[in-house]
C-alpha cells in the first residue's frame, strides 16, 4: 500500500491545501520588491525596470526613492546586466510590460510607439539639461526620455606602473600599444580592454575622426581612418600585451584593483571603487587619437528614463518621472554620486555637487567637456551589433576591414532604409 | 395449536448494488478517463508549443519589428534574407562542426561508462549515481563555471594554472578564435553535461541482452573482450545507439545555453539558435526575420531526422534483428 493511500489525504484535503497554497502564493505576489511594509499607496501600481549596477546600494536607493513617493506604488524589478535588454525588449510586447524603464535612447522605440513623448515635463526645465543630452533624446522636437546620469569612459591607469617603465601617458593608438608592450611583465599585462572590445568601438571611431552616423543619418564610420584604426587594433589584440579572457568585463575595475592589468578601459562610475582599492596611484585619460588627423575622445554613456507608452498608468508614470528625476534634486545627486561616481545631466546640480570638484572625479568631468560624444538617437541596438561584428570579424579574427565594414553597410543600409526610408 | 410459519425469513435482502458491478456515467467511461489525463496534457500542448509554432509560421511571412501582431506582409522576403544572410548560414556550418565532434564523442563516452559501471561488481549504485548526477545541473550554472573558473584567461585560472606547471604561457580559451580553443571548452561542457543520461539509456539496453547469447558465444570459441563486444554486444544496442544518435543530434541543433554563455557575443561558433537570437530576435526585435530563421531550422531538424532514421533503422524492429 502506498503512503499516500495510507494516509488521511481525500480529495477535499487535496483542494483545500491547493486553495491553502495559492492563497499563500497571492499574499507573497502582494509583497513584491518594492521596498514598502505594506502600504499601498494610492491604489495606482508601476513597475519600473532597471539593469543591475555593480556600485553597492544602489539597488536600496532605488528602493527607497520608489518609496518617499506617496501617489503610486513603485515596484523595482532589479535585472542582471547581461539579460537587461533582451528581457526588457520581449517584456514591452507583453501585458506585464513595466510602466518605466531605463535604457539608451534609440529611435526605433519611437518610431514603433514603445515610448510616449516627455516633452511637457522636460519642457520647463530644459534649458537646466545638458543640451547634448536634450539632443540626443530629441525626434521631431520632442523629447522622448530623461537623462539620469551621463558616464563617461576612459582608460585608468597605474601610476607607479607607469613611472617604473618610464612611459607617458599616451596620446595616440601608437603610443598606446608601445605602453602596453612595456607594462606587460610575467604576471601583469598591460593593458585591458574588455573581452570582446566592444566599449572602445565607437571611441576608436571618434578618435579617427570619423561617426557612427553623419547629420543626415548616412553611414558616416567606413573611413580610411577607421580601416587604419582596426588595423591597429589587430595587432594589439596579437601583440600578447591584452589582457584576455579575464573574469570580469570592462565595466568592472576588478581587473586593474587587482594587478592583472596596468590600464584599464572603463566608466566614471568605478571612481570610488578605484580609489578605495588602488589609494591615489592612479590617473585618467581619453582613448587616445586613432590616426594623426584625429582626436582624443570620450563616450558619454549613460542611463535614461522612458515610460512605456504602451502601459496602463502612462501618466501616472509620467507623474513618477516627473517627481524623482526633474522634481527631486536630492535624490538625482544622490544617485549620480553617493555610489559610483556619474555626472549629473542637469547642470545645476553638476555645478554644486562637490564629489567631482577635485581630484581624479573632475580631471573626469574636465574629459567630458572637452572629448565627449553623446548618443546618437539614430544609432540602433541592430546597428550596434554590425559594428561589434566588425571588430570580432577583422581584430579579432584577422577578416579584412574593408570586407568586414561592407558586410556592416549592409546590415546598417538595411537598417536605415526601415527607419528613415 | 396451530403453528404458523412466517415466509419473511426467506426473503432475501433488501437489493443492494453489487459491488462488482461496474459503474455506469462519465466516470465509468474510457473516453471520459482518456480526456480526463491527457485534456491538460493537449491543453498545454497547445497553447505553449502549437500555437507559438503556428504565430511563428505566421509571423515569418510579415514585416515585424518591434511587434507580434505586424500587419505588413511581404511574402517570402524574409526567408530570403535569412537564406541568403551569411551569418545563419555559417552557424548551420557551425552547427555541423560541432554535431561532428559532440555526437560520436558523447555515443563513445556514455558507452564506454556504461560498460565500465555494467561490469562493476562494488559501489555500482554509487559510480552510477556519480556519473548521472552531472545531467542535473544547469547549462548556464555550468558554462559559468567552465569559463571563470576551468578556462579562464587569466592565471589563476584552473587549465592555465596546470599547463603553467609545465612552463606553458596563459591561454585565452574564449578570446582568442585562433587558434580555436573554444571547442575544447565547449565540448568538455557538454560532455560532462549528457554523457551521464545517455550511460544510463545504454545500461538498460546492456541490461536487456540475454546471457545466453554470450554462453552460446563463448562455446562457439568467441573470446570474451572484443570480439565478444564487436559481434554481440555491439549489434544488440543497434536500436538503442540509433535512438541516442538522434537524441544527441537533436540536442546539438538545439544547443544554446553554453555557447551563449561562453561566447559573448563573438561571431563564430555562433550555433542556429545563438544565431537567431542575435540577429533576428534579441536586441533587434525583428520577429519577422527570426520567425522565417526558426521555420528553416524546423525543416531541416524534421529532414536531418527522418533521413537519419531510416540510414540507420530506427524502429524497424527489436535489437536482437
Amino acid at each position: 500500500m502506498s503512503a499516500l493511500s495510507n494516509s488521511n489525504w481525500s480529495r477535499r484535503s487535496l483542494f483545500r491545501a491547493a486553495a491553502g497554497m495559492a492563497a499563500a502564493g497571492s499574499l507573497a505576489a502582494c509583497g513584491g520588491n518594492n521596498g514598502r511594509s505594506g502600504g499601498a499607496g494610492s491604489g495606482v501600481d508601476l513597475t519600473q525596470f532597471f539593469h543591475a549596477y555593480g556600485e553597492a546600494g544602489t539597488e536600496q536607493a532605488i528602493k527607497k526613492y520608489a518609496k518617499a513617493y506617496d501617489k503610486a506604488n513603485v515596484t523595482t524589478q532589479w535585472i542582471t546586466s547581461a539579460d537587461f535588454e533582451s528581457k526588457l525588449f520581449a517584456t514591452l510586447l507583453t501585458k506585464n510590460a513595466p510602466d518605466l524603464f531605463e535604457f539608451h535612447p534609440q529611435i526605433q522605440m519611437i518610431k514603433s510607439g514603445q515610448v510616449a513623448d516627455l516633452t511637457d515635463i522636460i519642457d520647463p526645465v530644459k534649458s537646466d539639461f545638458n543640451p547634448a543630452d536634450i539632443k540626443s533624446h530629441t525626434v521631431d522636437g520632442k523629447i522622448y526620455g530623461v537623462r539620469m546620469i551621463d558616464d563617461p569612459q576612459f582608460f585608468f591607469y597605474r601610476k607607479s606602473m607607469l613611472e617604473k617603465a618610464k612611459v607617458e601617458v599616451p596620446t595616440t593608438l601608437d603610443e598606446l600599444m608601445e605602453a602596453a608592450a612595456k607594462l606587460t611583465t610575467g604576471k601583469v599585462k598591460g593593458l585591458y580592454m574588455g573581452n570582446d572590445l566592444h566599449n572602445v568601438i565607437n571611441p576608436m571611431i571618434w578618435s579617427a575622426g570619423a561617426d557612427t552616423l553623419d547629420a543626415k543619418n548616412q553611414i558616416a564610420y567606413h573611413t580610411p581612418g577607421v580601416i587604419e584604426g582596426i588595423k591597429k587594433m589587430r595587432k594589439l589584440f596579437t601583440s600578447g600585451n591584452l589582457l584576455l579572457g579575464a573574469p570580469t568585463e570592462s565595466w568592472d575595475p576588478s581587473s586593474l584593483n587587482q594587478g592583472l592589468c596596468a590600464i584599464q578601459f572603463c566608466g566614471m562610475w568605478a571612481m570610488p571603487g578605484i580609489q578605495k582599492a588602488l589609494g591615489d596611484d592612479w590617473g585618467v585619460f581619453p582613448f587616445p587619437k586613432t590616426v594623426d588627423s584625429g582626436k582624443q575622445s570620450v563616450y558619454n554613456g549613460g542611463w535614461s528614463m522612458f515610460v512605456n507608452a504602451k502601459g496602463k498608468n502612462v501618466d501616472a508614470a509620467k507623474e513618477y518621472v516627473k517627481w524623482l528625476w526633474i522634481d527631486q534634486k536630492e535624490y538625482q545627486e544622490d544617485w549620480a554620486t553617493s555610489y559610483g561616481f556619474h555626472i549629473p545631466p542637469r547642470t545645476s546640480i553638476a555645478q554644486s555637487a562637490t564629489k567631482l570638484k577635485s581630484g581624479n572625479a573632475a580631471e573626469g568631468v574636465r574629459l567630458f567637456n572637452e572629448f565627449g560624444h553623446f548618443d546618437n538617437i539614430g544609432w540602433t541596438q541592430a546597428m550596434i551589433s554590425s559594428l561589434e561584428d566588425v571588430f570580432a570579424n577583422s581584430v579579432r579574427k584577422d577578416m579584412d576591414p574593408e570586407a568586414a565594414l561592407d558586410k556592416a553597410d549592409t546590415a546598417v543600409n538595411r537598417e536605415l532604409k526601415k527607419l528613415f526610408g | 395449536m396451530s403453528t404458523t410459519k412466517t415466509r419473511d425469513l426467506a426473503r432475501p435482502a433488501p437489493a443492494k448494488a453489487s459491488p462488482a458491478k461496474p459503474r455506469r456515467g462519465l466516470r465509468g467511461s474510457p473516453t471520459f478517463n482518456f480526456w480526463l489525463f491527457t485534456g491538460p496534457f493537449l491543453i498545454g500542448l497547445a497553447i505553449f508549443v502549437y500555437a507559438p509554432i503556428l504565430w511563428s509560421l505566421w509571423l515569418s511571412f510579415f514585416e515585424a519589428r518591434f511587434t507580434v501582431t505586424p500587419d505588413k506582409f511581404v511574402g517570402f522576403e524574409n526567408y530570403t534574407y535569412m537564406l541568403t544572410n551569411d551569418d545563419f548560414v555559417g552557424s548551420l556550418v557551425t552547427f555541423t562542426v560541432f554535431a561532428a565532434f559532440i555526437v560520436p564523442t558523447t555515443w563513445a563516452l556514455s558507452l564506454g561508462l556504461a560498460l565500465l559501471v555494467n561490469r562493476l561488481r562494488f559501489m555500482r549504485a554509487f559510480f552510477r549515481s556519480v556519473f548521472f548526477l552531472p545531467t542535473a545541473c544547469s547549462y548556464v550554472a555550468a558554462a559559468l563555471i567552465w569559463k571563470m573558473s576551468i578556462f579562464s584567461g587569466v592565471r589563476f585560472g584552473l587549465m592555465n594554472t596546470v599547463i603553467g606547471w609545465f612552463g606553458v604561457e596563459n591561454i585565452a580559451w574564449l578570446a582568442d578564435p585562433n587558434p580555436p580553443w573554444y571547442w575544447l571548452v565547449i565540448v568538455t561542457a557538454r560532455l560532462w553535461l549528457q554523457s551521464g543520461f545517455y550511460m544510463i539509456l545504454f545500461l538498460a539496453a546492456l541490461q536487456n541482452i540475454p546471457g545466453e547469447l554470450y554462453e552460446a558465444a563463448a562455446i562457439d570459441g568467441a573470446k570474451p573482450g572484443w570480439q565478444t563486444f564487436r559481434h554481440i554486444t555491439l549489434p544488440q544496442l543497434r536500436a538503442t545507439s540509433t535512438a541516442v544518435i538522434l537524441l544527441l543530434l537533436i540536442a546539438a541543433y538545439q544547443a544554446f545555453d553554453e555557447f551563449f554563455n561562453l561566447l559573448s557575443k563573438t561571431t563564430w561558433g555562433r550555433p542556429p539558435l545563438v544565431e537567431l537570437y542575435y540577429k533576428a530576435l534579441g536586441e533587434s526585435q525583428d520577429y519577422g526575420s527570426g520567425s522565417a530563421g526558426a521555420v528553416i531550422l524546423t525543416v531541416l531538424i524534421c529532414a536531418v531526422t527522418l533521413l537519419q532514421g531510416k540510414f540507420m533503422g530506427f524502429g524497424r524492429g527489436d535489437e536482437s534483428k
